[in-house]
């Protein structure tokens, strides 16, 4: 099974003050650290999981700048056999102009499945995985947490909501965006990280794929970002652990919880 | 001509049951309608003899109905390509889809597939000057942000589940019910339903309790997870947790409250280290007081929460157990 992989790099925002762009559009990423979008590490150790149990190949691909050749390494630590880096240069993209792009690099690899995260931890859109299934023309099912190949196709399990999942059969090759819990990511360390540089990773220039202006346009325009008014929400409870706990124990009797 | 289109609404049903966001969706169409003299649509596709036609028809203009056993359970692919066709057909000035697992499957392939611009995940609409604007959050909630759409024939957009919803006397319309013609050219489906199975039943329930203490990513370590079972097992309360701790495998998939775990309704829900993503946030719209503990004084949590306390989870755990004890 040849499965190609499509990964983000995305910065981490938990107990971060965001700030916004001096142009409003969008927020300012220079004081955050970036990690492998947490989707897209499961989909990697699903890539890797098939790839051990049924041979084959795993290539990894992201859009980005030289320093997210660092998910790159990682998904190749992790057990990717090779992996590309489209580099954008300053073009501004939309999950449209994104997953067009990733069509045409991956119209010429061989596969079986490609494989996406659910959503980017960023933006948050979850579109990237099924506008890339069909460019490609593939069957495709998001939210994916169970996958078992049986010959040209396979037994899949997609989430739905309230605990409820269904099971299809679906036509290979086909394209699954991937949901977090499918697997249990394997631990990857620094040295192995650095080791995995020396494996194959091929760099592709924006410019030099066959893209028209029509491809590379975006469909959506991001006018404006900005922050949640401050003055909306919890009534904050103020006092050292002790009295917060008072106060806690207070609402709770208050509410007929007995404690 | 799109700007006088009609608003589209894709009705979601799963096991025989139109899903609380076609309603939704039905809701805010029904105002946009309103306010700029479109036409709603609602658009359609069950199994044979399913009666939904009825259930929807005091909510729109009209009901497109295409009936066929294919259609029984949701299949993007064929979803996909019957209302591509329409949409191609009718031009209509937006569409709504739900943002479920179904739309997430559904819309970002039609949008390729009809060449019609797509946003997800919104949690308002406006329109101005004949095109509309989504409002969506981005980074978990942290942000928000505003979006627009090069010009196109039409616009799709996934609507959040539980954005809107409509309050009492919603539903004033009367539909005009039609029937369609299947396209008999449908290519054979690449995907086969086979059945539901039901994750989250387990030995505890947890849309039962009273009193949930629930623990988020913050928690850190497995390891830790006792001494908050403890604290709750100490307060009476129930233990339950977000995603991340059932994906990691640090607690069974009963205790996940979110759109893809339960939907809980105590009279206190305390949440201990989680960061408010709607899809956690969605399971607790029943909880009759929200208190929440979070390092991050702008986690989003802070704006669905009654109550806040911004400091370690662990420091508050440690205190209260202090005050049960003594
Ligand atoms: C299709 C789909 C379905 C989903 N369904 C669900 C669902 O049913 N339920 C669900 O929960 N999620 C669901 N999610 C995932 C959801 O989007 C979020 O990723 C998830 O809810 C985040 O969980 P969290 O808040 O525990 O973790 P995080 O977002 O990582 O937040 C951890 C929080 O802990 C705080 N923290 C860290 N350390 C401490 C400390 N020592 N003391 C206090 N605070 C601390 C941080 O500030 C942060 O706010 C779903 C996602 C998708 C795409």
């Amino acid at each position: 099974m040849n499965i190609v992989v499509c990964i983000k790099r995305v910065p981490m925002t938990q107990e971060v003050d965001l700030e916004i762009d001096a142009d409003g559009r969008g927020v300012n990423r220079e004081p955050l650290a970036y990690v492998i979008n947490d989707w897209d590490n499961y989909a990697v150790e699903e890539a890797v999981l098939l790839k051990e149990e049924l041979g084959g190949d795993v290539t990894a691909i992201t859009i980005g700048g030289e320093e997210d050749e660092e998910i790159l390494r990682r998904a190749m630590a992790m057990g990717a056999d090779r992996s590309i880096r489209i580099d954008p240069g300053d073009r501004v993209m939309d999950s449209y102009v994104v997953s067009r792009v990733l069509a045409e690099v991956i119209k010429g690899i061989e596969y079986d499945l490609v494989l996406t995260g659910v959503q980017a931890d960023d933006d948050n859109c979850g579109l990237v995985g099924i506008m890339l299934a069909e460019h490609l023309g593939l069957a495709h099912a998001a939210v994916v947490t169970g996958f078992t190949a049986d010959g040209n196709q396979a037994t899949i399990k997609i989430e739905l909501e309230g605990g409820i999942n269904e099971v299809s059969k679906i036509r290979l090759p086909s394209l699954l965006s991937i949901q977090t819990g499918i697997n249990e990511p394997r631990y990857v360390s620094v040295i192995g990280i650095k080791k995995a540089k020396k494996k194959d990773l091929e760099v592709i220039e924006l410019g030099d794929l066959p893209l028209s202006d029509e491809d590379l346009s975006p469909r959506t325009i991001i006018e404006e970002v900005y922050l949640p008014p401050e003055t909306e929400g919890a009534q904050i409870i103020e006092g050292d652990p002790s009295k917060v706990a008072d106060e806690i124990i207070r609402i709770l009797t208050e509410k007929g919880v007995n404690v | 001509m799109s700007k006088m289109g009609d608003i589209f609404v894709i009705v979601e049903h799963r096991k025989g049951e139109i899903r609380s966001i076609t309603f939704e969706m039905l809701y805010k169409a029904g105002e946009i309608c309103k306010a700029l003299n479109h036409k709603l649509t609602a658009v359609l596709l069950a199994g044979k003899g399913q009666p939904f036609a009825s259930d929807i028809s005091k909510w729109a203009d009209t009901v497109l109905v295409f009936e066929d056993d294919r259609f029984m359970d949701f299949d993007s692919d064929t979803y996909k390509e019957v209302i591509n066709r329409l949409i191609l057909q009718q031009s209509p000035f937006i569409t709504l889809i739900g943002h479920t697992s179904w739309g997430m499957d559904l819309a970002p392939a039609l949008s390729v597939r009809a060449g019609y611009p797509v946003a997800t995940d919104c949690v308002d609409i406006i329109v101005e000057g004949g095109r509309p604007k989504a409002i969506r959050q981005t980074y978990g909630g942290k942000a928000f942000s505003r979006v627009s759409f090069r010009e196109s024939p039409g616009y799709l957009i996934t609507v959040r589940p539980g954005a809107f919803i409509p309050p009492d006397g919603a539903a004033d319309r009367q539909a005009n019910v039609v029937m369609m013609d299947i396209p008999s050219d449908l290519g054979p489906a690449k995907r086969d339903f086979v059945e539901f199975v039901d994750t989250a039943a387990g030995e505890v329930d947890i849309s039962q309790a009273e009193f949930l203490v629930s623990i988020g990513r913050g928690v850190g370590e497995k390891e830790n997870i006792d001494a908050i079972k403890d604290l709750a097992d100490k307060m009476g309360g129930t233990l339950s947790c977000s995603r991340p701790i059932v994906d990691m495998n640090w607690l069974p998939k009963y205790h996940q409250v979110g759109t893809s775990g339960k939907s809980v309704r105590p009279k206190i829900y305390l949440a201990l280290g989680i960061s408010g993503a709607f899809q956690h946030v969605a399971g607790i719209s029943g909880a009759q007081t929200v208190i929440a503990v979070n390092k991050d004084k702008k986690a989003p949590i802070f704006r669905v929460a009654d109550y806040g306390v911004v400091d370690d989870l662990f420091s508050i755990a440690d205190a209260l157990k202090e005050k049960i004890k003594g």
